[in-house]
């Protein structure tokens, strides 16, 4: 029962984590029907900076905010030179210009970094608390309480802000928004700023517990990626749902069969769960025009 | 007389892989060209499934990896020829193609690219966590099939890179002649509608799913062949053959240079093999590099290099 609990504690944190970048696929998938498979590079450049300003003198929370920002720039930077000049090109075509930011963030990342790993120290301590004979690292919950308060965040945002609508309409009909009077370029702008910013507050609350080096980014994407898709792609519920079920999976078979086939197990829930229901836990079913 | 655009393309592959070695300076050079000519068999697999049917694969170095693995093990623990090891490889690479792709093709889009990634990724992970079997992440060593010391007995002598860029170029021509052919029958012109709409095909009387997963199966066996020569010329392998930026690879050749058509796509596999080789004194800024290509390219001529160039060529006058 106390392994259990203590599964459950790590599958829930590293879930938290992968939730927190399905998140941010939902927020750009949702404006623009686009999957940025650089998602992942905006959480290691968020615990990269941070270290690297922290390291420079800044005290921890300002160095956040920093890079932060710098990432959400970034996020901005990406769509108005890379995606935005690529509109209506086939799925194909967008995957790989994606990829290609990725391998050029990486490679640059690199450059302006170092190859090294590197930690940042936790918010509130390093001492375990005991919760039903289990353990659980402070910052556990400041990645837990991330997850959860951008997901809220983000609900409130979609459904009850004028804002988060003028999102949706966008991704709905590109050409309807505009006729209403939307300003599509700006909600496009606000979706890779908001996601990107989004990603680099994972890389900050997680970099404690798991450290940072420049090469982070392709298996966080690839896992936010599963769990986004597990949950039903552009649904911030089922972004949500996908981590925290994907982080369990990985932590109990880990835990139970084999640390080694973590991951193959996810891999295989997920296509389980496509084949049986291929629009994902929450998503809806589509229908396609001739 | 006037040749078929087929005949064309089969032509000017020809001439370029018999003429080219007139210039190497060096044996160098032919091993750079095998592994063109590898990574350009592996990529006329993509065409065929996503320029002639419309499916996305991000998993595709999976079967690359079965084909590498049963050149590497089964001479060992079966017994088999090294060849007939090849032909094993492409046989369970259709295989199981044929059992993956039949509920995975269902899915469409970024589900169809997540569900193959899975697949993809399951491999590698198998290839690198059965350490008896494979040697895990280490990799392992490959036989040679032997077809070297043949042809040396025969009176012809050829050094190690020699044999593959000439075996490895014949097996390229006879993949593009084979998907060429392909491209021109029935079974190519009902791709092509597939490809334009689903819905439509059905409607006209194609059996969409069958034929979807004829196409997969199809560019498994090429991926797998490729795999297997990697191998054999390597005569060493390990688990990244059939890792996610090995997929990434050669989805990102076909649609550089053309994912529509065959001598296109062996384009891309060109500029892509060549990339790191020329960066390599640039080895810092060799990431940076393939990233932007990748992005410009896509921006700037999105039907890929070789179409949008001849495009050009042509002026407008469609």
């Amino acid at each position: 029962m106390d392994a259990l609990m203590q599964f459950v504690f790590s599958g829930v944190t590293v879930g938290a984590v992968y939730a927190l970048v399905a998140l941010g696929f939902t927020i750009i998938y949702n404006a623009s029907d686009v999957v940025n498979f650089a998602q992942g590079e905006f959480v290691m450049l968020g615990g990269m900076i941070t270290v690297f300003a922290h390291l420079a003198g800044l005290p921890l929370p300002l160095a956040a905010l920093g890079a932060i920002l710098a990432t959400a720039a970034l996020g901005v930077a990406l769509n108005r030179l890379a995606i935005e000049p690529a509109r209506g090109a086939p799925v194909v075509s967008v995957i790989i210009i994606t990829i290609g930011a990725s391998i050029l963030i990486r490679g640059a990342a690199q450059l302006i970094f170092d190859k090294q790993l590197h930690g940042l120290p936790a918010f509130s301590g390093d001492d375990p608390i005991r919760v039903m004979g289990a353990t659980i690292l402070p910052q556990s919950l400041w990645v837990i309480g991330g997850a959860l308060a951008v997901f809220v965040g983000l609900w409130a945002f979609f459904t009850r802000t004028l804002t988060g609508k003028a999102v949706l309409a966008t991704s709905n009909n590109r050409t309807a928004a505009q006729l209403v009077g939307i300003n599509t370029g700006w909600v496009m702008t606000l979706a890779f700023g908001l996601s990107a910013a989004i990603g680099a507050l994972a890389g900050v609350l997680v970099t404690p517990i798991t450290l940072v080096s420049y090469d982070v980014g392709v298996g966080l994407a690839l896992k936010g990626f599963a769990a986004a898709m597990l949950g039903g792609m552009g649904n911030p519920k089922g972004a949500l749902a996908g981590g925290l079920l994907l982080g369990l999976f990985e932590a109990l078979t880990a835990g139970y069969v084999s640390s080694q086939y973590k991951e193959a197990v996810a891999f295989v829930v997920i296509l389980g769960v496509l084949f049986a229901m291929p629009q994902g836990l929450f998503g809806r079913a589509g229908t396609e025009r001739v | 007389m006037r040749l078929s655009a087929k005949w064309t393309q089969l032509l000017i592959l020809f001439l370029l892989i018999a003429l080219l070695p007139l210039f190497f300076p060096s044996g160098y050079y032919f091993r750079v060209g095998a592994l063109i000519f590898v990574n350009g068999l592996a990529v006329i697999g993509i065409v065929i499934l996503t320029g002639y049917a419309g499916q996305i694969s991000l998993g595709h170095a999976g079967f690359a990896g079965i084909g590498a693995y049963a050149s590497a093990l089964a001479p060992g623990h079966l017994g088999l020829h090294p060849l007939l090891a090849v032909v094993l490889g492409a046989l369970v690479s259709a295989a199981v193609a044929w059992l993956v792709g039949r509920p995975i093709l269902r899915l469409k889009g970024y589900y169809l690219a997540v569900a193959s990634l899975g697949f993809g990724i399951l491999v590698a992970m198998v290839l690198s966590n059965e350490r008896a079997l494979t040697g895990g992440p280490d990799g392992m060593p490959v036989p040679d099939p032997g077809l070297r010391d043949l042809l040396k007995d025969l009176g012809l002598k050829l050094t190690g890179g020699e044999f593959w860029y000439w075996c490895c170029g014949l097996c390229l021509l006879i993949g593009a002649w084979a998907a060429l052919n392909l491209q021109a029958s029935p079974t190519g012109r009902a791709l092509r509608a597939l490809h334009g709409s689903e819905v439509a095909a059905r409607t006209v009387g194609i059996d969409v799913a069958r034929l979807k997963l004829q196409a997969f199966t199809i560019s498994a066996v090429y991926a797998s062949v490729a795999g297997s020569l990697l191998a054999m010329q390597n005569r060493f392998i390990t688990p990244d053959v059939a890792g996610f930026m090995h997929s990434i690879e050669m989805v990102t050749m076909a649609v550089l240079g053309g994912v529509g058509s065959v001598i296109g796509a062996i384009f891309g596999a060109v500029i892509l093999t060549l990339l790191p080789q020329v960066l390599t004194v640039f080895a810092d800024y060799e990431q940076m590099v393939l990233g932007a290509v990748m992005i410009l390219v896509m921006i700037f001529l999105p039907e890929g290099l070789i179409p949008s160039l001849a495009r050009k060529l042509r002026g407008r006058g469609e």
